[in-house]
């Protein structure tokens, strides 16, 4: 049987992670590629509902990474981001959700072997914890056609 | 809570005084020791020149039997066992591979669960937090505190003490009523394992440990390893005539200068063993 | 419907090499409303970029996606390209195949598969771009530069001489820095406070130059073109004005055992003072922390001598708010001290000193006079070491880096000493020596074979005193790691150079990025080498990285051009990168029901209170509306929106929803 690849969404920002990426790239560190990243101006505009909606979608595990903290381009996005991950951590915890299937990490533009790290990391955790088919079951379910009315 | 020992074969044999000055400390404190059953060789340095896996295999055996004797802790007053000991749990904790050959080979299990302390580190825990009022007769010495090789390297693995210039036992020395003087020779090598094979070169490294010891004013050498101690005393013929003078300058375990310091008799510290008499 | 069209770079081989790019432009002409794909050896060269403007031009696209490497290498130069086909600029997306895939996975069918997923979003989020249109600003045509060292002076008077308007400030009393400090310079030997004080005594005198000494950064707002920072004054306890730098406080003083930071620790200075004799401005400070009067609440004798009444014990610290167009940072460096080298004593031989205070012995205004005597008890040294790369190459130490300069000052500092102490021997310990740079080669030669320097290969493993000599343990490795035991009286560490003390803190306020050095980054390590990820802020000199004098001379000229191209505008154009708030027809007006969480979010202040009347001036509704002049686009606004009411220009809902969905299709 061939080995289970998950499917990983990265919402990463343009000036830290996007940018660490890069520098993986440049000094052409090797890492998993199941790994998609999008980019957004500031971790302070990821909108978690997105994250939901990669899960909907059928992401088996999803990476936030930014700035590290006092270093974000904006000033205090990243710290915006991390309070609300504090909380959305909770939310998830509450209804269900696997958080372990969510690594919330800083990246900085400096921090290209880290930025494979975290991904081959996060690509073995969520490997080891399977498809995220428990989430696939709710979201496919036609339930979901009566609630949403 | 009972403090496991491993004893390794020097302190079986030919620095039995260090065994002996190490549980006379420990009673007179109350600290409980009980020695692994069974005990084997750690391999100590012809081991790992052979063969990796049997290196590790011998310590993992005596951490294995520790386990199993439910030891939490052991203390290893050998500075080389103490360093084999270590280093084995430090690789097999890396290498999950490596864990299984050496369970497999031998034939115990092994999970990494007993911590490993060094004899400063033992003191440093049980001894001298309750030290107040205890020491009746200061070791009112300049002392050289002598580290050697093993006991704080390699750094990353150990994390004891700094490397290039270690203070463990210059600060335990101070509470004694020592006085540690300061020196170069702290981390040099003795010339170790070649205390059999090449006498002249041990004669000539610890020539100059002893020679730098000497000229800062030092009244005697402090130890924390059987290999230091048997090079610095037992080959000190060896020694005075790389220096071509006669120097007598005693060598003393840290437990025997502690020792000392509480009041213990000095037969109970077998400082009637060594070859250099200690006048201090 | 979209007519999008992608275009597939080869990068050469750097992206072909493990995609399989025909592929991939292939599966992408499948996509729903791609009207054209092709891949094509170097997209960014003319004929790749006259590919996609006749594309534009024969399809009429309407949308374009270049599939290549990182936007942040060339999403401009492809924009641009868009644009000159009369595509609007914005219309064009940039799909990452290169850092992000290429160069990070194995050839095979997964890299492949990937850079398709990477097309496939961008196709389905172009479809949601919008045309927008640069945002004009005007600037403000007035430089700040931070630290007064040769950078900062070199970039100030580039500056001002172009006309335009310079703020330097500088930390210390004085501007001039390390090379004020230095003895003599390589490859020339000439002295370098003659050809420094020259140019300091031309900055304290250029009309287009403000000079603030003592003062420090305190905050920086705003973008190119338009910074408004406020400057801390750090109280001198002088009136500058009525001070005439007689200099008779400074020799009253009673306090006068205090370690000189310019002699580097091995001279004196009094409470109040002035750094150096030829210090720019040449007015001294009191030095707070160890004046008499300010521990204990009594002495004043400075007030008492002082002829014309310029002490002001109670003057305090001054904030300065001032508008500037463009910063030029020129923090410079700092070196490690002796006391980080364990092997070496820790810092405990009075004897082992640093590179900067052998330039202090060795300096006419030092100290010493010029005459090189140990610190420990004045004697001329008969037997010296150097030794290069003390901390530098070396990991173990968490310096992995190459200080650069410290091979050059080696060979001077030996040659000095030769041409000073005629009998004495020098020793230089060295791993390689590395002389790349004009005459540079041939001054380390010159070391070697005309006044007979020591070189020897290898690392020094131990330092140690007996009987007053600094006994120093090395091996020869050119000799097969003979051991070396050299009985020395003087040792001189070539430490490493490392980021200045701050360095982060001040990162942090200018929001430019650093490196794991703690030094500033540059934007584009061939490229850009003097701008930063910020626009408006550029970098001169050893704040970047190690940097001897000519080249931070050059980096602080380049820096000056920079910002001069940028004062040559009137008016910039900004990325239309900005939040917006929705409007929409009467009687809702905006989905927006006033809650103003986004104010609070705002780090830029960029949003206010908008409140719609009808005719009769009577308010309808407030909403929140966005200033673009101050919106920088980071989008915070839009994740803390409870009716999605506000979105964020390039990188909207409906784009970033689009993009999740693309994803996760096919994937």
């Amino acid at each position: 049987m061939a080995e289970f690849e998950p499917k990983i969404v990265a919402f990463v920002c343009n000036w830290c992670t996007y940018a660490g990426a890069d520098l993986t790239g440049t000094s052409r560190i090797k890492y998993a590629s199941n790994v998609r990243i999008l980019r957004f101006p500031c971790t302070g505009r990821i909108d978690y509902m997105l994250l939901l909606k990669a899960f909907d979608e059928g992401a088996d595990g999803i990476i936030v990474s930014g700035c590290h903290p006092n270093d974000c381009h904006y000033t205090s996005g990243n710290f915006h981001a991390r309070r609300r991950w504090i909380m959305f951590r909770s939310l998830c915890d509450f209804t269900g959700i696997d958080t372990r299937r969510i690594k919330f990490s800083w990246v900085s533009a400096a921090e290209g072997a880290k930025w494979a790290d975290i991904v081959n990391t996060t690509v073995a955790s969520i490997r080891e914890l399977g498809p995220y088919t428990e989430y696939k079951i709710v979201a496919n379910n036609p339930v979901k056609e009566v609630s949403h009315g | 809570m009972t403090l496991g020992f491993y004893p390794g074969c020097s302190l079986k044999g030919s620095s039995r005084e260090y065994a002996e000055s190490v549980l006379a400390v420990a009673k007179a404190f109350d600290v409980e020791i009980e020695e692994i059953t069974d005990w084997n060789c750690c391999g100590a340095t012809a081991a790992h020149n052979l063969n990796k896996e049997l290196s590790l295999a011998l310590p993992a055996r005596i951490l294995s039997l520790a386990e199993k004797q439910g030891l939490k802790e052991i203390v290893v007053p050998c500075a080389a066992c103490y360093s084999r000991l270590t280093v084995t749990k430090h690789e097999l904790s890396k290498d999950p591979l490596l864990k299984a050959t050496v369970i497999e080979a031998n034939g115990l299990d092994y999970s990494g669960s007993v911590s490993i302390l060094n004899i400063i580190q033992m003191l440093d825990k049980y001894i001298t937090p309750n030290l107040g009022g205890r020491v009746v007769k200061p070791f009112d010495h300049k002392v050289a505190c002598y580290y050697g090789c093993l006991l704080v390297r390699p750094h990353e693995i150990l994390k004891f003490d700094r490397e290039e210039d270690p203070q463990s036992m210059d600060i335990l020395m101070l509470k004694t009523g020592a006085t540690p003087i300061d020196w170069a020779y702290k981390t040099e090598c003795c010339g170790a394992g070649l205390s059999v094979s090449r006498t002249s070169s041990v004669g000539r490294l610890s020539g100059k440990i002893i020679e730098d010891a000497k000229d800062r004013g030092a009244e005697a050498v402090i130890v924390a390893c059987p290999m230091c101690h048997s090079n610095l005393d037992m080959r000190r013929d060896a020694i005075n005539t790389f220096l071509g003078e006669k120097v007598d300058i005693p060598v003393l375990y840290i437990t025997q200068a502690l020792g000392l310091a509480l009041g213990i008799d000095r037969k109970k510290l077998g400082l009637q063993r060594h070859f250099v008499k200690v006048t201090v | 419907m979209s007519k999008i069209g992608v275009f597939v770079c080869h990068c050469g081989e750097n992206i072909s090499a493990t995609v399989d790019c025909a592929k991939v432009a292939e599966t992408a002409s499948k996509y729903d409303g791609v009207a054209f794909s092709v891949d094509y050896k170097y997209m960014c060269s003319d004929p790749g970029q006259s590919l996609i403007k006749s594309a534009i031009a024969e399809k009429g696209l309407t949308g374009v996606v270049v599939a290549a490497c990182s936007p942040r290498m060339h999403e401009p130069t492809f924009r641009k390209a868009c644009a000159e086909a009369g595509l609007n600029p914005y219309m064009c997306e940039m799909a990452n195949l290169r850092e992000h895939c290429s160069w990070v996975h194995e050839k095979g069918e997964a890299t492949t598969e990937k850079a398709t997923d990477l097309v496939r979003i961008l196709v389905e989020k172009v479809k949601y771009n919008q045309s927008l249109n640069e945002i004009r600003v005007p600037v403000t045509k007035t430089a700040l530069v931070i630290g007064g060292g040769i950078a900062g002076i070199q970039a100030s008077l580039d500056i001002a001489n172009t006309g335009h308007k310079v703020i330097l400030i500088e930390k210390d009393p004085s501007i001039g820095g390390h090379m004020s400090q230095l003895s003599e310079t390589f490859p020339t030997l000439d002295c370098s406070q003659c050809i420094l004080t020259p140019r300091m005594v031309e900055v304290a005198q250029h009309p287009n130059i403000t000079l603030y000494t003592y003062a420090e950064l305190e905050s920086l707002e705003g973008f190119i073109g338009n910074f408004k920072a406020k400057i801390r004054r750090k109280s001198k306890s002088l009136d500058e004005k009525l001070c005439t730098g007689c200099g008779l406080c400074t020799t009253k003083c009673p306090t006068k055992k205090i370690p000189s930071e310019f002699n580097e620790g091995l001279g004196n200075r009094p409470a109040i003072y002035v750094p150096f004799p030829q210090a720019v401005p040449n007015k001294p400070v009191i030095d707070r922390i160890h004046c008499t009067y300010y521990t204990k609440g009594k002495c004043r004798i400075c007030e008492k001598v002082c002829p014309t009444q310029a002490i002001r014990f109670d003057q305090e610290d001054q904030i300065v708010e001032v508008e500037v167009g463009a910063l030029v940072i020129a923090t410079g460096f700092n070196i490690k001290q002796t006391d980080f080298f364990p092997e070496y004593g820790y810092g405990k031989y009075p004897d082992v000193i640093t590179g900067l205070q052998f330039e202090r012995l060795a300096s006419a205004s030092g100290p010493t006079l010029g005459e090189i005597r140990r610190p420990s008890d004045g004697k001329i040294p008969e037997k010296i070491v150097f030794l290069a790369c003390a901390g530098s190459r070396d990991p173990a130490k968490g310096i992995p880096y190459c200080s650069k300069i410290c091979c050059m000052y080696i060979a001077k500092h030996a040659m000095l000493y030769q041409h000073k102490v005629h009998s004495g021997k020098s020793y230089v310990f060295y791993m390689d020596i590395r002389a790349g740079g004009k005459m540079y080669e041939e001054f380390v030669r010159r070391a070697i074979e005309d006044d007979g320097v020591n070189y020897i290969r290898g690392r020094v493993s131990k330092i140690y005193e007996k009987n007053g000599k600094l006994i120093v343990n090395g091996a020869d490795t050119l000799l097969g790691a003979m051991p070396i035991e050299i009985e020395a009286d003087m040792v001189v560490l070539a430490t490493a150079g490392i980021a200045n003390d701050g360095a982060e803190e001040l990162a942090q306020k200018l929001h430019i990025s650093y490196d794991p050095y703690r030094f500033f980054a540059e934007a584009h390590p061939k490229l850009k080498p003097v701008e930063t990820n910020t626009a408006g802020i550029f970098l001169a000199g050893a704040c970047q990285a190690p940097r001897d004098i000519p080249e931070s001379v050059s980096m602080a000229s380049g820096a000056a051009v920079k910002v001069a191209c940028l004062f040559s505008q009137d008016e910039l154009t900004r990325e239309p990168i900005i939040a917006v708030v929705n409007r929409q027809a009467p009687p809702a007006y905006s989905s927006c029901v006033g809650c103003f969480l986004c104010v609070s979010a705002c780090p830029y202040q960029a949003i206010e209170k908008e409140e719609i009347r009808n005719r009769n001036g009577e308010l309808i509704k407030s909403i929140a509306k966005v200033n673009p002049g101050l919106c920088q686009g980071c989008g915070t606004c839009v994740a803390f929106c409870r009716t999605k009411s506000i979105d964020i220009q390039g990188y909207t809902h409906e784009q970033m929803y689009t993009e999740v969905l693309a994803l996760l299709n096919e994937y």
